[in-house]
């Protein structure tokens, strides 16, 4: 490996540290130190409130509600698409990361264009069935699952490309039907990659802003998820509260990225 | 590391068949079909799943936007203001790209060719953004660079927090892509090509760069993707003012707000051309790495 010079290395270096720490690290501390600018008080009276209980546990109804969606979904396509030869399996293998790519306003108006009451292809449908997907829980759920479809799949394809099915065919010839080769071979197998799958996808879920804000009516209590009432609150001058709710997001997603940073290292010896 | 929350990898093990060709190329006009009975099923119920959840929902976009005609959609991209939108959103993503493009590749030769205490610190902070709600994202840039920041600068509600927002919700996507490939680059070439009396300069030139080239590429096309269809971050930190700082999707909110679905959908249906150009473009790479790896 070719060294660069002493001057050219602690260029760069500070280049790199410098531009991580002014777009990044010194904003996501100042969001820190201004929730706890006067003491825990701040924190603790914007969590006594119940609009805000109200709206952190929409956000984790509907967070949990979208991993457990994901975790399915992902588990049964990763394997179909991995394990089985299909027409349309390039095709579908794509499209499973269109998500990453689409606007999240545009995937709320996707979605309200298809399931809103008024005009939308199965809205009308299914009001009469007196099942409300826009402006309800299920339109949030919908949109949040969404956003993180491709995150739990991404993690368990290469895996699963990789340890090959050996195992799998070695476990059907000596008798084991589908479901045991499932949870006793394959399973344990891409078990890490269905941890980091589904930390993924819980950080994606309980962050998601635009395309919840587009099939929720922002009502307190019943529609308004966290994120939204961060919008909420900073537009109604309580800053302070906001920081307070934003505090907490920010805490659940850095959790999760440790998660993911200690655990990985330790498989992929 | 976390590509996967950025979806900023470039898989040269995606899905293969056991022979290892990609099905479709050698036999295209008869793809082979290996599904059992209940593979079948589980096929079957997670494709109605994922029509009804993705893709009617995003047929119904191009659907209503064409239900109007080419005239009204050409309207709508004719609207003054829509129109200083959609320039401001392609402006600013491209500027923000070129800014990752030697951010990116600067902050990746760090991580792996560098050594310093609290690498593994700067290596996660990368992730923040990923992880981050955009809405916060949006607040925790107010907090540096809105009103009373402790630099003394307010940028809020200008056209430079369009960048600062783009910055930051893009910044792991190219470090994320080129930094395994640097990882995985074969030393043996460079010490080569320096005992043979190349410059410093003249290997990053001829040849870590055209390894990186791919990488770079694929991070770029990601970056700007997520630029372009960025909305959360910019609620809260741009005040969204006509002809100034409203990007594309804050436009279309605006549309979706009033009713206007037509009109939302026609926006829409342009951001999600893009959306399916990148998803292009990164395959045709994928493809390149994988036919020379």
């Amino acid at each position: 490996m070719v060294e660069v010079s002493t001057p050219t290395r602690w260029a760069l270096r500070l280049l790199a540290v410098g531009y991580v720490f002014f777009l990044v690290a010194w904003p996501t501390g100042l969001l820190a130190f201004r929730t706890f600018e006067e003491g825990t008080a701040n924190l603790l009276d914007t969590l006594r409130e119940p609009d805000v209980q109200a709206a952190l546990q929409l956000t984790g109804k509907v967070a949990l509600l979208a991993v457990l969606i994901n975790l399915l979904f992902g588990v049964t396509i990763s394997i179909l698409l991995v394990r089985y030869e299909f027409p349309g399996k390039r095709l579908l293998s794509a499209l499973i990361d269109l998500p990453l790519s689409v606007s999240p306003v545009v995937v709320g108006l996707a979605l309200v264009l298809v399931y809103n009451s008024r005009d939308g292809w199965f809205g009308p449908t299914l009001e009469e069935n007196s099942v409300q997907v826009i402006f309800s829980t299920p339109g949030l759920v919908m949109a949040t699952t969404f956003v993180a479809l491709p995150l739990v799949i991404r993690e368990i394809v290469p895996v699963l490309t990789e340890i090959g099915d050996d195992q799998e065919q070695a476990a059907r010839s000596l008798g084991a039907s589908a479901p045991q080769t499932f949870w006793r071979i394959t399973l344990p197998s891409i078990k890490w990659a269905v941890v980091y799958g589904v930390v993924l996808a819980t950080a994606r879920s309980v962050g998601e802003f635009g395309a919840v804000k587009v099939v929720s009516n922002n009502i307190s209590g019943k529609t308004q998820t966290a994120t939204l009432m961060v919008e909420e609150k900073y537009q109604n001058f309580a800053q302070d509260q906001a920081y307070a709710i934003a505090f907490l997001l920010v805490l659940v997603s850095i959790a999760c990225l440790v998660t993911v940073a200690l655990l990985r290292p330790k498989t992929e010896e | 590391m976390s590509t996967a929350l950025s979806g900023a990898t470039i898989d040269t093990t995606g899905p293969v068949s056991p022979q290892g060709r990609r099905p479709g190329r050698a036999k295209r006009t008869t793809p082979r079909n290996t599904l059992t009975g209940g593979a079948g099923l589980g096929l079957g119920i997670t494709m109605l799943w994922f029509s009804l959840l993705v893709l009617l929902p995003l047929s119904a976009i191009v659907a209503r936007a064409a239900a109007g005609g080419w005239d009204s959609y050409l309207d709508v991209l004719r609207n003054d203001q829509t129109w200083a939108a959609v320039l401001l959103t392609v402006r600013s993503a491209a500027i923000v790209t070129l800014i990752n493009i030697v951010m990116g590749t600067v902050i990746a030769w760090v991580l792996v060719r560098d050594r310093f205490p609290g690498k593994a610190i700067l290596n996660v902070i990368i992730d923040v953004p990923f992880a981050l709600p955009t809405i916060v994202a949006g607040l925790v840039l107010l907090a540096l660079y809105g009103p009373n920041s402790p630099l003394g600068l307010n940028w809020a509600f200008t056209e430079t927090s369009v960048l600062l927002a783009f910055a930051f919700v893009t910044l792991p996507f190219i470090v994320r892509t080129v930094q395994p490939v640097l990882e995985e680059l074969d030393a043996d070439v460079e010490e080569a090509a320096a005992s043979l009396g190349a410059s410093r300069l003249t290997i990053f030139r001829r040849i870590i760069l055209p390894s990186l080239f791919p990488a770079i590429i694929a991070g770029a096309t990601l970056s700007f993707a997520r630029a372009i269809s960025e909305f959360g971050s910019l609620v809260l930190l741009s005040g969204s003012r006509p002809f100034e700082t409203e990007v594309a999707s804050v436009r279309i909110l605006s549309f979706i707000e009033n009713g206007s679905y037509a009109t939302a959908a026609a926006l829409a249906s342009v951001l999600l051309a893009v959306a399916l150009a990148v998803i292009v473009v990164l395959d045709i790479v994928q493809r390149r790495v994988a036919r020379r790896g």
